[in-house]
């Protein structure tokens, strides 16, 4: 099966600021595929999806829509293939979350905007598609930001466009909200067979559930893979390492390291040896195998610290971080 | 449309009417209901005075106002929509400032030149003014349409507007500075606005035009509901975001550029019509909006004009006034009571 969206030997950037962001881009897209874009802030995730999107001339090369260029087709023709999502938070003024979602079928609607029962049919359909029915009556206004970002997707699923596009769709919104709203999205995809193509700054969602990632890697070029298959090359480490910061693949988390205050090492098992582990790093200290500090997770809910020579039960995790850090402190290394 | 909305325009459209038949009856002198209606279904009025004020005076101010009132409200619900801000106007592009300029230079210029033409005020006759302000709103129209063909962002439009404003506004307080009392009389008398300067040999220029630009706005409602959404929504909907901003510029600006030119700047029904409607209807679908704002404002001009008829003396009062005095606290009245204007406003 050919692509929905493919792009031949794409360059992206600007022109007048003579600035090429990424170049010979060969990029497919298929039906029913939830496709991430990740990529440090900068790395130039918008202008990709601007171009895609036909709201900006590529530099070089075309992007393909069902076999035809983008750059062929009328404004009023990619409204019928192409729907968009945006990060911002509109104010629409005094309208229902179904009047929003009704503004979707603009291509379809006369010049007059009336409304045929096919299109209340998909309005209701794109509703009921993304789990917000119960909102249809309620002023836009009104909506939390998570259920707002659920209208605006209902609005491009009722433009029914067998592409959508969204730009960072998750942020500012919680992390249960996230979740959600990715679970939609992957709905979108998999069962009603749309070609799903977001951004997002949340990798470890982005990792569980998108089909492929696209990541922009800083050399103009974007590796493209399924997330586990990037992770284990190393393309998500080399693209996220900087100033700092370090992707652990182990993991699939982020480290903040530089100033290192020393090594401990952890005796004990299970999820409260984990998070014992996170407190320690966060307070700044290396989780090593070997290390003359140690901190047991002992059996009766405790923690005991030997520091330095000191040893100390606490209770907490907070507590332990505490006094690790003032046990370190008191005797120069 | 749902009931609600039925029913408001049912009360909308009988509100017009009732107004329409007062505006005749009211002024300086009180004519009886019925021989309003005698006289307007071609009858004769119990005194033939009567006939003269009502056809020859009351009927075309009438109708001067409703469209103006219409037209104000259409052209205010356009601008706020396109420039996604509550406070735009008609005016908000410059097109009033224009034309003021256009009038200051003819009414003050005129004395000091000492040209014997213009020389008296008299003489210088309603004509002069139409044609002042017609040239100076239509220059700014052209050089609004240039640059909104050339800048992509609505946000310099609105700039670029209110920067040319200032500027009129400089040019005029020079010309008054070197200007007679008088002039200055008649310059400021025409900034009050009035809906009496058209006769009826002027009538099919004046509502042709306005027609034309209500009928135009009317068929807009589906780009500005898109517009709602942002430019780049409404691109991405399919909507050719240039030419329909250039389609209800050129829109706006003809309507308000009519409306200075034969009725002087009439403030503040541009702003506050489309306000009361999205609050009055509850809604800010353009569907339902524009033909509500052309009612609503219509009937609210002539209001303000019966207000300022000061009915059963024969004092005028300045329209502007009456209209920001009465309309105001509305105004206030309406919008406080929903607490947030962002409430029933797209920005």
């Amino acid at each position: 099966m050919t692509p929905y969206l493919i792009t031949h030997d794409l360059s992206i950037g600007y022109r007048r600021a003579d600035r090429i962001i990424a170049s010979h881009l060969d990029l497919a897209l298929a039906s029913g595929e939830l496709v991430c874009v990740l990529g440090a802030n900068g790395a130039g995730k918008s202008t990709l999806m601007r171009t895609l999107a036909g709201m900006q001339p590529p530099l070089h090369g075309e992007v393909r829509i069902d076999q035809v260029s983008i750059a062929r087709l009328a404004p009023a023709d990619l409204a019928r293939k192409i729907s968009l999502v945006l990060t911002d938070r509109i104010d629409v003024g005094l309208l229902t979350a179904r009047d929003v979602v009704a503004l979707g079928r603009h291509p379809y609607t006369d010049w007059a905007g009336r409304m045929r029962p096919e299109d209340h049919a998909a309005v209701e359909r794109a509703l009921d598609g993304v789990g917000a029915a119960h909102l249809a009556d309620r002023h836009v206004h009104h909506l939390s930001d998570g259920e707002r970002q659920k209208i605006m997707i209902a609005r491009a699923l009722a433009q029914d466009t067998p592409l959508i596009i969204l730009d960072e769709p998750t942020a500012f919104l919680d992390l249960p909200r996230r979740a959600e709203i990715m679970s939609v999205l992957r709905r979108l995809a998999h069962d009603m067979g749309r070609a799903v193509l977001l951004t997002t700054h949340d990798l470890e969602l982005a990792v569980r559930n998108a089909d492929h990632v696209w990541l922009f890697g800083g050399d103009q070029q974007i590796a493209v893979g399924a997330p586990e298959d990037l992770i284990l090359s190393g393309a998500f480490a080399a693209a996220f390492d900087s100033g700092g910061i370090h992707f652990h693949p182990e993991t699939g988390a982020f480290t903040i390291s530089g100033g290192v205050r020393g090594a401990i090492r952890v005796i004990g098992a299970g999820v409260r040896a984990l998070w014992t582990e996170r407190a320690l790093e966060r307070a700044g200290y290396a989780i090593v195998s070997h290390a003359e500090d140690v901190v047991e997770v002992t059996e009766n809910g405790l923690w005991r610290g030997m520091i330095c020579g000191k040893q100390r039960d606490v209770r907490s995790l907070d507590e332990l971080v505490r006094w690790v850090r003032s046990a370190g402190e008191q005797v120069p290394t | 449309m749902n009931t609600k909305h039925r029913t408001i325009f049912i009360g909308l459209i009988v509100g017009l009417g009732g107004v329409f038949v007062l505006s005749l009856a009211l002024g300086s002198v009180s004519i009886p209901l019925r021989d309003v209606v005698t006289i307007l279904l071609g009858g004769e009025g119990t005194r033939s005075t009567y006939t003269t004020i009502i056809l020859n005076f009351r009927l075309t101010k009438a109708i001067t106002a409703a469209l103006a009132g219409a037209a104000l409200g259409v052209s205010g619900l356009i601008m706020q929509t396109l420039f996604r801000n509550p406070l735009a106007d008609p005016y908000v592009l410059g097109i009033s400032s224009g034309a003021s300029l256009g009038v200051a230079f003819v009414v003050l210029l005129a004395g000091t030149t000492g040209t014997t033409l213009l020389a008296g005020v008299g003489l210088l006759g309603d004509f002069a003014l139409i044609a002042a302000s017609s040239i100076g709103a239509a220059s700014v129209l052209i050089l609004i349409l240039i640059a909104a063909r050339r800048v992509s962002g609505t946000m310099t439009l609105l700039i670029l507007g209110l920067m040319f404003g200032y500027a009129a506004s400089a040019l005029v307080s020079l010309l008054i500075h070197f200007s007679v009392a008088d002039r200055i009389q008649t310059y400021i008398s025409w900034t009050f606005g009035s809906f009496g300067g058209v006769t009826w040999g002027q009538m099919p220029l004046y509502a042709a035009g306005l027609l034309i630009g209500l009928g135009s706005a009317n068929l807009s409602a589906k780009p500005l509901n898109a517009l709602l959404l942002g430019d780049v929504y409404a691109r991405s909907m399919g909507l050719d975001v240039r030419r329909v901003r250039m389609w209800l510029i050129s829109s706006a600006a003809l309507l308000t550029g009519i409306i200075t030119a034969f009725c002087g700047p009439i403030g503040f029904l541009g702003v506050a019509v489309p306000h009361l409607c999205r609050v009055m209807l509850g809604t800010s679908d353009h569907r339902i909006l524009l033909p509500a704002v052309t009612i609503t404002g219509a009937a609210l001009a002539m209001i303000a004009d019966i207000i300022a008829q000061a009915p059963g003396t024969a004092t005028v009062l300045p329209l502007n006034a009456i209209t920001a005095l009465f309309g105001a606290p509305v105004v206030l009245w309406v919008i406080l009571r929903r607490r947030d204007v962002r409430e029933t406003f797209a920005s």
